[in-house]
């Protein structure tokens, strides 16, 4: 099981309150399109992605960022038990929507880069390090149900 | 090979000269960064008397780091070049492995990111993704 100090668990806590998950999810996922673009194979149904622009623009896009985001709501809610929180997710995207799980990290790398440009100073070696901890978990309990 | 197109090295060069000035703040913050995120890196540097953030080896390293990268974008038309007997000492004699470019580069761009959200555009940041790329490709010619 993965262990979480009090420091730990209340840096993720802040970092979540303060986040305005409407502005973060897009940017989020569009900065994940767009730096690595063979995620838009996921996304063949949202129209317009053919450029930078269409991609920052698509009101899909947007709307599934916020989404996506929401879903590290979960983890937050249970952070002694990620991996049994995310076991359905994990069907979900491997039975459902066939994602490679390597993709989860890519869009991890992209949200931490966000919030490391939201936070700008205050997002310190010690918040990043807990932050990738915590994304990490996530990652890894969303790839455990592939096979 | 990493393709870099002519849009990919103007985008980083203009960028870059955005940067110049900042380098030794940056690469003090992505070393520092890189050794408390990832404290397996720390093993390449257990000669140091001090491996805290921003420290005086943190810093210096930093410094020195960074001014290469900024050497390899000024001749990013020949990185292979411009990096060889840098690539020779990581080869032989430091011999760190190269996935630990690909966590450098990850901290840098972090950095980058917390330092000029308004310009760090994911536009800027898939170019500067790229060049890192390159330049840690070129980084690993000499390992075998």
């Amino acid at each position: 099981m993965v262990e979480w100090s009090e420091t730990e668990r209340s840096i993720i806590t802040n970092i979540f309150s303060n986040l305005d998950y409407n502005d973060i999810g897009p940017k989020a996922l569009v900065r994940c399109l767009i730096v690595y673009p063979w995620t838009q194979r996921y996304f063949a149904s949202f129209g317009n992605l053919y450029n930078a622009e269409a991609i920052s623009n698509n009101p899909q896009v947007a709307a599934h960022g916020i989404r996506v985001l929401h879903g590290l709501d979960r983890a937050l809610k249970n952070m002694d038990n990620i991996k049994a929180t995310y076991a359905e997710l994990s069907v979900l995207h491997s039975e459902k929507l066939h994602v490679d799980p390597d993709n989860f990290k890519l869009l991890s790398d992209c949200l931490t880069i966000v919030v490391a440009g939201k936070m700008g100073s205050a997002f310190t070696p010690e918040i990043q390090a807990t932050f990738q901890k915590f994304l990490a978990v996530v990652v890894s309990a969303l790839g455990r149900q592939y096979h | 090979m990493i393709f870099l197109s002519a849009k990919d090295k103007n985008t980083v060069k203009a960028f870059w000269a955005k940067v110049a000035g900042k380098e030794e703040q940056i690469g003090c913050d992505a070393v520092s960064r890189m050794l408390t995120v990832y404290p397996q890196t720390k093993i390449y540097f257990s000669h140091w008397k001090d491996l805290s953030p921003g420290s005086a080896p943190v810093k210096k390293h930093g410094a020195t780091v960074m001014a290469a990268v900024t050497d390899a974008v000024s001749k990013i038309d020949d990185l292979t070049g411009a990096l060889l007997s840098l690539s020779e000492l990581h080869a032989f004699t430091l011999r760190v492995d190269p996935a630990n470019f690909k966590v450098l580069s990850h901290n840098l761009l972090v950095v980058l990111s917390t330092m000029f959200p308004d310009d760090f555009t994911p536009e800027v940041h898939v170019a500067v993704d790229k060049v890192l790329a390159a330049v840690a490709l070129a980084l690993s010619e000499k390992y075998r």
